[in-house]
């Protein structure tokens, strides 16, 4: 099954369990059903419960904050995630504060989902992947969609929970298949998942090898991971160079644990996102791991993403400009060294 | 009211005694406005208020314990001392700070009371300087479209901050309201009787029909915005504490009457601020 597929299927069903879901956002009414058609289906089914908007992020946020301070569990959706700038004040000053500036006598569980990141020529504002902007909001949890992470699995985690998320979603997932490996392997690659508690989605591990035979530890999400995903079994099968790459789901904060008992068996880590390069992902993850792992790294982390720039329409151009498998290629032979 | 007053001119002197935290934003002069509009509600409607919200959390909740050992940042705090004068919860009650934004939230509680099949409404104190907002008229048009039982109650004090309303705001209020197709109804007082009238019809219009209302309040701060930092003319004030809500109401009522209400307020405050200093 394509991935927009069963994210469209994750929220019916989450909208047939839950009699508390509401799931709000631009065009996301029949016969449209979304601007990436991941919502094709459910206005017809759960009219009252699913609604299209207004062109009003800020207040698709907001309402939301509303909606969930009640007592119910809505999923809105902000049809690009270059938009999410409009709904800024809502993330920061309100949904992700409730609960922790009325001390616990509330929560305020939104979800945002929000399509993101270029490779569609989409251009400067319709192409970025800006969640680098909200890594680290206190008591916020960014989460990455991926091949290897059910949506319907990470959709209920989110309503199990009260904490507010914000899930981003790479376009170009939304026509892949999902990777359903069989017997824990995905071609050349053996699959698993880990979490160092309950509380946490699991981290997608993949490797060729055992842990010990391998030189590099990528971590990378969303679209970029299934990039890495192809270079890391390319690398293995063509080269014998072996990595083990770690795709979590939730972003932001990470699960330590699971990362850091990797690098401190591979001694080596590259970090991969699609995010504009400096003040990013990597670099909070190798000042993090720098500090840890001190003693156990072989060489400095390394930090994979975009030019800090404007994505270019231009398709030459802006496929230079993001990160892309040959870079991926260079940085994981480079560091497996 | 009295008790509001005496509450925030109490807590202006704790502050210049140096044992209050932060910063407090007081509604000297509006106290009606609180008063008359909690009188309309029901323990399962909901009110958003902002960052001049001592008011309206104590004709709200009467916890003005909770409320003093918030601003003190005591853990015996409504929040535990973390929110403390502008970002308050109770039962039925909360406030935040960023102007606009508690705008849709109060709409999301509105639809919330909808999709229950309630007839609880939603009221949210705006001013009239939150006018410079988006999300407020992002708000207003969704509320409109899906008939939203949300009431903003708008309390045009006549200066945002320190700017007069006259330089933020261009054309008119009530229009703004009613070209959302939003019934908008306008009362022009500090007494508290009218204004308790208007804002009958206007909670019981939006709790019959399950839609939204307006109800703009023109009234007057006679306070400083927060501490301290008022150049408003002196003598424009001076003429409106000749039409504050405490006069026009205290007429109606005999010195005897008068003085039992004060002192029945100073002693249960000076018990507040005695039982809070000493948590």
């Amino acid at each position: 099954m394509i991935y927009a597929r069963a994210l469209g299927a994750g929220l019916e069903r989450a909208l047939e369990t839950d009699e508390r879901v509401v799931v709000i956002g631009e065009d996301i009414a029949d016969p449209y059903g979304g601007a990436f058609k991941v919502t094709r289906g459910l206005t017809t089914r759960f009219p009252e419960r699913v609604r299209s908007t207004p062109i009003s992020e800020g207040a698709i946020a907001g309402i939301s904050a509303g909606l969930a301070l009640a007592g119910y569990r809505p999923i809105a959706e902000i049809m690009f995630g270059d938009f999410v700038t409009l709904a800024f004040d809502q993330i920061v000053n309100h949904i992700s504060k409730y609960e922790a500036m009325y001390d616990g006598t509330v929560s305020c569980p939104v979800v945002i989902r929000t399509p993101s990141g270029g490779g569609r020529a989409y251009g400067p504002t319709h192409s970025q992947s800006l969640e680098k902007h909200m890594f680290g909001v206190p008591h916020l949890r960014v989460v990455a969609g991926s091949l290897l992470h059910d949506p319907e699995l990470v959709l209920r985690h989110l309503l199990a929970h009260t904490y507010p998320a914000i899930h981003v979603e790479h376009k170009l997932l939304y026509p892949l298949h999902m990777i359903e490996p069989e017997r824990g392997l995905d071609g050349d690659l053996t699959v698993t998942r880990v979490a160092s508690s309950e509380d946490r989605l699991p981290t997608a591990v993949l490797r060729a090898v055992p842990r010990e035979d391998c030189s590099v530890t990528v971590l990378a999400y969303g679209y970029q991971a299934e990039l890495a995903r192809r270079v890391v079994e390319r690398l293995a099968v063509e080269e014998e160079v072996f990595a083990e790459l770690l795709v979590p789901a939730e972003i932001s904060p990470l699960d330590w644990e699971v990362i850091e008992h990797s690098v401190a068996v591979t001694g080596s880590l590259l970090t991969v996102e699609e995010g504009t390069a400096g003040w990013s992902w990597g670099t909070e993850i190798a000042a993090h791991v720098g500090r840890e792992l001190f003693g156990r790294l072989r060489r400095p982390v390394e930090v994979l993403a975009s030019a800090a720039d404007v994505i270019p329409s231009a398709r030459e151009r802006e496929a230079e400009m993001l990160v892309g498998e040959d870079a991926i290629m260079r940085a994981v032979r480079e560091c497996a060294g | 009211m009295r008790f509001i007053r005496c509450f925030e001119e109490t807590l202006l002197s704790l502050f210049d005694e140096g044992v209050l935290n932060g910063t407090t934003h007081c509604c000297i002069g509006q106290e009606a406005d609180a008063v008359a509009v909690m009188e309309h509600l029901r323990e399962d409607d909901h009110v958003f208020s902002n960052h001049r919200c001592h008011g309206h959390f104590l004709a709200r909740t009467g916890d003005a314990v909770g409320l003093l050992a918030e601003i003190m940042g005591k853990p015996e705090g409504v929040c535990f001392g973390t929110g403390g004068s502008q970002h308050l919860c109770a039962p039925g009650f909360k406030s935040n700070g960023v102007q606009g934004g508690i705008v849709p939230a109060a709409a999301g509680i509105a639809m919330a009371n909808q999709l229950s099949g309630s007839d609880a409404v939603s009221l949210v104190f705006i001013g009239e300087g939150t006018l410079g907002e988006g999300a407020v008229y992002e708000t207003l048009n969704i509320a409109a479209l899906w008939s939203l039982p949300l009431v903003v109650v708008l309390e045009d004090n006549g200066w945002s901050q320190s700017t007069p309303s006259s330089v933020n705001l261009a054309g008119d209020i009530v229009p703004r309201f009613e070209a959302f197709g939003i019934p908008t109804r306008e009362v022009v007082s500090t007494d508290v009787q009218e204004i308790h009238a208007a804002a009958g019809e206007v909670i019981g219009a939006a709790r019959a029909t399950g839609s939204p209302r307006v109800l703009v309040i023109r009234t007057y701060r006679l306070c400083h915005h927060s501490k301290n930092d008022d150049n408003r003319p002196e003598a424009e004030v001076a003429a409106r504490w000749v039409t504050e809500p405490l006069r026009i109401h205290g007429e109606r009522l005999t010195v005897a009457e008068r003085d039992d209400i004060d002192g029945d307020v100073r002693a249960a405050i000076d018990e507040v601020v005695t039982h809070v200093r000493q948590l």
